[in-house]
């Protein structure tokens, strides 16, 4: 069905895809696996018209495509639906799915296509309102909607990026099922992630690719094993567990009593939530993204202001009070936006460094900054925190994502904080990377801070974690202890992932007891 | 289609098989790069502006030697395009610093008028008996220029911070608005016989000329050049000071650069908006004190509302928002500025400002990105 | 003085500011802001007074006021959209840009001799319809009830064409258009030429039509500015701006007139015998100005629309974000 030979890409600075072959056959899905920024979304980039490949072949249905836009992708035949949707969110559902058509020529009849885009619905499965608006819908719907627009332009070749980052365990179910149909159809599926359970439970071939080349094609998934398969993606042995020793945690640090906040939206996205954090422990909150957690977030470290409910800092109330209440008390805050939040692109790394501690001495001196003193701080964070740069001038726009990160935490654990509200932070990052966080966040639990880690990467919570809540839908549906030094039973993370998906925790043990009785 | 910036490219026709790929820097480019591109956008813009010129029938060789010549042709005018300078440079400093919060105080102009209103209320109110000394009256022209500047200032201010009004627009309303304003006062009140001015300024009210001192340094005769200037001066050092090595300065380019990261790190961008409103609006109402006080000496529409608030805006853009380069940058408009009073069409001028700022805009983004030259290669 | 004439001439002062606020409208509904509309109104004054006075034809100068206006919009439009600028500063600079280039170039204009000016008409009918018929239908200016069609086409265009749906998602999301396969790049052009073609059209109203002449910068003084104010509060629907550009039309008329008569409603006409006060009643079109944006800015805050989500960004594809 879909045929891409030796295709080359690049960037500046970086080479994207490198001499890469890729297939698909019809009826077949096929799982593109790789860690973040191996090349898959360029790859599929490329096949669907927004990128121009250096060289390479491209080849549908036996013929050879040169796309130049993603309009004559679309006209192969081949539907992207991107990790970020692609969706306008103050249009409807229908007025989505008809955007950069020919047809209607002129006049938008609504009313004759919202039929059309139900029966659509209907047929495949997807059910969805087509009059309301996309920023009304939940995650799972508004993916459901795009699926339908790649389906209403008679896609047979879909490319799915990274699907299941934002959906709960049921939903995901959901969504293999129609994917299997689709298949079953004759439909050609390609399913990008860099999660192997996924990858593994869904595909039916398995290509995986690592720094823009591909180190294993085309795999049966069926008989190949995670340990396999996460060997091609890395290129070691990957080791899954981070060192953690025990650890009696201190005195309460945040505490937290039935917290109500509203999102943008104006709607509820805390309600009621309740927990605490002592020093010396990390305390992580499972959830998929989108029930609460960056208001919640945003709500401790002073950005957004809650309804009703209570926040204490080692006993010191500081609910609604400002961002610099927190600062100038030790809450440290590594943010889920590295750019348009946690740094100032065009600063330099020395401005970026000191954000959180140039109003104490020595950097102020009565008003004026010691910029002397800020650059050798700037140089030393620079060595400690191994950040790559060519000097602490540089603007930060021109560091990596990785780099970025570095940055932010060299900045947030160098003024010792008493609270560290950590939100994905290894998000985007390579394995390297990601092992460093996680020694930081450790090695600042061993120094007694309290650490609330906001992920929504399962296994991180559960490696670094010594307690895990669960929030849903604005709140707690329960807590459990991690012992450390054991891997997690899969009797705990089926708990837990009852929990993600609106299980309160009581009503999960007397699931079990049933099942036992 | 490139997934860099699509410029416009000839399609695919062989006779001209190259093209132009657009990538962004990686690097910082080396530090004289951005001089040599600011200097290059201001050839363009007068080669560009040289045409103008030619197409409304005049001499744009002739023009531009003229304006060369009358600007720095002399001690005498040099001294003149100083004293043009002087009130460039305080509307440029005004806006620098707004424009370094993203505040698009456009309203310099009107800023300006005011504090030229509150230093002349001072005068011709009068706030003094008729023989009190310099000392006392120059330095109330200075706070009443200063409060009124800045008053001015934060109308504006309050509305974004509060309401989120848009700033380009209200400001831009109270220059209108000032400009009505002083007009009331020049007509209704304090007219000089009937005369749109107001009456000349008493001397205790004059900003020190070089030329009071000629007596003892004769080279100084006939030189208008005046206090204001080295007011401007001292202003453009301490605004350096303020905004490269105070918190201040740091919290205000950090608002500036990314303000969702400013609060994140706790600054009040609320607060900030209304001071530096305010701050801007001083600083231009002094230059406009500067300017009735040390040049015009009176009240009077067409010589204070002479659109120094603007061409502050083209200076601060051109000095890349840096108080001390502002300063030479002034002394070059003010040039122009001189200059362009004779020159026929009186229009050119405001002309080759707006080509001047549009070349630079352009130029900088070769700041951003760099241009390769390629060979169309393959088909697929 | 007669309300009626004040409103009646209200509409043809209006007609300007509509011109301009909708071409400022639908520029922006792509995600462009185009602060140049002073400059590119002025371009348009000019150009159109100087062609219909070489040319003896006035309709030829509305032609080459569109264009001018249109082509000077181009360059902001590549500056803003494939050198990705700064939109606020690359507006500001077509301002002056424009103002300058009218000046230099219309050098002498005011006195180059008398000019055919464009047509008044009254529609048969429907200017019988008490007061409503004597405001909107009598006596105006063409281009007047080129203004009363643009506005219903505008409001449908937008909402209910497919092109519209388009325009609205290239200023909204432009990533979502663009994956459609929608040229974001080329819509943006077009729009802001499109906006410029009005803003143009607005100038020449001015010189050719409802002030007819030629006064250097006094010629539009600012009415550029006031449009892209009312496009904040018409919350980029044509159908609110209709509804502030006609008012504001009828306020500066109001104040023009005011002045004038010696008694005012039976009363002494204060602004008569105290003329200097009419400063402060030029004051007025501006304060109001101000007063709309607070206006507008409370409504969108309130009603969580204001402007398209993208004006004002410019659109990179494939950014490599988060």
């Amino acid at each position: 069905m879909v045929e891409m030979r030796r295709i080359c890409k690049s960037f500046p600075g970086v080479v994207a895809n490198d001499h890469v072959d890729f297939d698909v056959r019809s009826g077949e899905i096929h799982a593109l696996l790789g860690e973040n920024g191996a090349g898959k979304s360029t790859l599929m980039n490329v096949l669907a018209g927004l990128y121009k490949p250096e060289s390479g072949v491209i080849k549908i249905k036996g013929r050879v495509v040169n796309f130049n836009s993603p309009r004559d992708a679309i006209h192969a035949g081949i539907g992207m639906i991107h990790q970020h949707f692609m969706l306008v969110p103050s249009q409807t559902v229908t007025e989505n799915i008809l955007l950069g058509l020919e047809e209607p020529r002129f006049h938008l009849n609504l009313r004759e296509y919202d039929r059309i885009v139900f029966e659509l619905g209907e047929r495949f499965g997807l059910k969805v309102d087509p009059r309301a608006k996309i920023w009304q819908l939940s995650v799972g719907e508004q993916q459901r909607v795009e699926i339908l627009k790649m389906l209403y332009r008679g896609a047979d070749i879909l490319i799915m990026d990274e699907p299941t980052a934002v959906l709960a365990p049921q939903e995901i179910e959901d969504l293999f099922v129609t994917l299997r149909a689709m298949a079953a159809e004759g439909k050609s599926i390609i399913f990008i992630s860099h999660k192997l359970q996924e990858v593994m439970a869904i595909a039916d071939r398995v290509t995986v690719l690592r720094k823009g080349k591909v180190t294993a094609a085309g795999l049966d998934a069926r008989s190949t094993t995670r340990q396999e398969l996460a060997r091609q993606m890395v290129g070691r042995d990957v080791v899954f567990r981070v060192e953690k020793k025990p650890k009696e945690p201190g005195k309460v640090v945040l505490s937290i009593r039935d917290l109500h906040a509203d999102n943008d939206k104006g709607l509820p996205a805390l309600r009621g939530v309740s927990l605490d954090v002592r020093a010396g422990e990390i305390v992580g909150l499972a959830g998929v993204a989108g029930n609460g957690q960056r208001e919640l977030a945003q709500v401790i470290t002073g950005l957004r202001k809650c309804r009703s409910g209570q926040i204490t800092l080692n006993g010191e109330p500081m609910t609604n009070r400002s961002a610099l209440f927190g600062i100038l008390r030790g809450v440290a805050h590594i943010p889920e936006d590295r750019t348009h939040v946690g740094t100032a692109p065009n600063l330099s790394v020395t401005d970026n460094v000191i954000m959180k501690q140039y109003r104490h001495p020595p950097l102020d001196r009565h008003g004026f900054l010691n910029m002397p003193f800020a650059n050798k701080f700037a140089l030393q964070l620079k060595s400690e925190y191994d950040i790559m740069v060519p000097t602490v001038e540089t603007p930060v726009r021109l560091l990596s994502g990785g780099n970025l990160q570095r940055v932010i935490l060299a900045r947030e654990i160098s003024g010792h904080p008493s609270l560290l509200v950590a939100v994905q932070p290894t998000r985007g990052l390579d394995v390297g990377a990601i092992e460093g966080v996680h020694r930081l966040l450790l090695q600042q639990r061993e120094a007694n801070a309290a650490i609330l880690l906001i992920s929504e990467e399962l296994e991180e919570l559960l490696s670094l974690s010594d307690r895990v809540f669960v929030i849903y839908e604005g709140q707690i549906m329960g807590e459990v202890k991690i012992e450390p030094g054991e891997e997690p039973s899969s009797e705990l993370i089926e708990t837990i992932g009852q929990m993600m998906t609106g299980t309160p925790l009581e009503k999960v043990h007397l699931g079990k007891a049933e099942q036992h009785v | 289609m490139s997934e860099s910036a699509p410029v416009p490219v000839p399609k695919r026709r062989r006779f001209f098989p190259y093209r132009l790929r657009l990538e962004p820097r990686l690097k910082e480019p080396p530090a004289w790069y951005p001089v040599v591109l600011s200097v290059g956008a201001i050839v363009v813009a007068l080669v560009i502006g040289g045409l103008v010129i030619a197409v409304a029938g005049g001499n744009p060789f002739a023009s531009y030697a003229h304006i060369a010549q009358a600007s720095f042709g002399s001690i005498g005018v040099l001294s003149d395009t100083l004293v043009k300078a002087t009130p460039i440079l305080m509307t440029s400093l005004a806006c620098s610093i707004a424009f370094r919060m993203k505040l698009w105080n456009i309203g310099a102009e009107g800023q300006f008028i005011m504090g030229a209103f509150g230093a002349s209320a001072v005068v011709l109110v009068p706030l003094f008996p008729p023989e009190t000394s310099a000392w006392v009256v120059l330095p109330t022209m200075m706070l009443a220029g200063i409060l009124a500047g800045a008053l001015w200032g934060l109308i504006p201010g309050l509305l974004k911070a509060k309401l989120n009004v848009n700033e380009i627009i209200s400001t831009l309303m109270m220059n209108y608005i000032a400009v009505s304003w002083i007009n009331y006062w020049i007509f209704a009140v304090w007219t000089e016989g009937g005369f749109q001015m107001s009456p000349v300024f008493p001397k205790n009210a004059w900003l020190p000329r070089l030329l009071d001192y000629a007596d003892a340094v004769p080279f100084f005769r006939g030189l208008t050049t005046h206090a204001g200037l080295l007011m401007g001066i001292l202003v453009a050092i301490l605004l350096w000071l303020v905004i490269y090595r105070s918190r201040w300065g740091y919290e205000i380019r950090l608002i500036g650069d990314n303000p969702r990261a400013a609060e994140y790190a706790g600054i009040n961008i609320t607060r900030n908006t209304v001071l530096v409103m305010i701050l801007s609006g001083a600083l231009a109402g002094l230059g406009g004190m500067s300017e009735v006080a040390g040049t015009v000496h009176r009240l009077q529409t067409s010589p204070i509302a002479a659109g120094y608030g603007f061409t502050g805006i083209i200076v601060a853009w051109l000095s890349k928002l840096n108080p001390l380069v502002a300063i030479l940058v002034s002394v070059l408009f003010g040039a122009l500025l001189l200059a362009g009073r004779e020159i026929q069409p009186s229009g050119i001028p405001k002309m080759i400002q707006g080509i001047i700022l549009v070349c630079l805009i352009g130029s900088d983004f070769l700041m951003r990105y760099r241009l390769h030259i390629e060979r169309i290669a393959e088909e697929a | 003085m007669d309300l009626l004439v004040v409103l009646q001439a209200g509409v043809g002062t209006g007609t300007v500011l509509l011109f301009a606020t909708l071409g400022e409208i639908l520029a922006e509904r792509s995600g462009v802001m185009n602060l140049g509309v002073e400059g590119m109104m002025l371009i348009g004054a000019m150009s159109g007074y100087s062609v219909a006075i070489k040319t003896g034809n006035p309709w030829l100068g509305v032609i080459v006021a569109m264009i001018a206006a249109g082509l000077l919009s181009q360059i902001h439009a590549f500056i803003a959209i494939t050198l990705h600028a700064d939109q606020v500063v690359s507006g500001l600079a077509l301002t002056f840009l424009g103002i300058g280039i009218s000046l230099v170039l219309g050098d002498g204009l005011s006195k180059a001799g008398t000019v055919a000016l464009l047509p008044t008409l009254s529609i048969p009918l429907l200017s019988q319809i008490p007061i409503l018929g004597k405001i909107f239908f009598t006596d105006q200016s063409v281009l007047v009830y080129l203004g009363y069609l643009f506005i219903p086409i505008a409001w449908y265009f937008i909402n209910y064409t497919r092109p519209g749906l388009h325009l609205r998602a290239v200023g909204e999301y432009p990533a979502a258009a663009d994956a459609l396969g929608i040229n974001v790049f080329r819509m943006r052009y077009l729009y802001v030429f499109i906006g410029g073609l009005l803003a143009g059209l607005a100038g020449v109203t001015i010189s050719l039509a409802i002030a007819p002449g030629w006064f250097s910068e006094m010629t539009t003084s600012g009415q550029g500015w006031i449009a892209v104010g009312l496009v904040i509060f018409a919350q980029w629907d044509p159908l609110r701006a209709a509804l502030g550009s006609y008012t504001f039309g009828a306020l500066r008329r109001l104040i023009l007139d005011i002045q004038g008569p010696m008694t005012l409603f039976g009363f002494d006409n204060p602004f008569y015998y105290n003329p200097y006060w009419g400063f402060f009643l030029q004051m007025l079109p501006y304060a109001f100005t101000i007063v709309v944006l607070v206006i507008g800015s409370r409504d969108a805050m309130r009603k969580r629309l204001g402007a398209p989500a993208a004006l004002g960004v410019p659109y990179i594809r494939g950014e490599r974000g988060k």
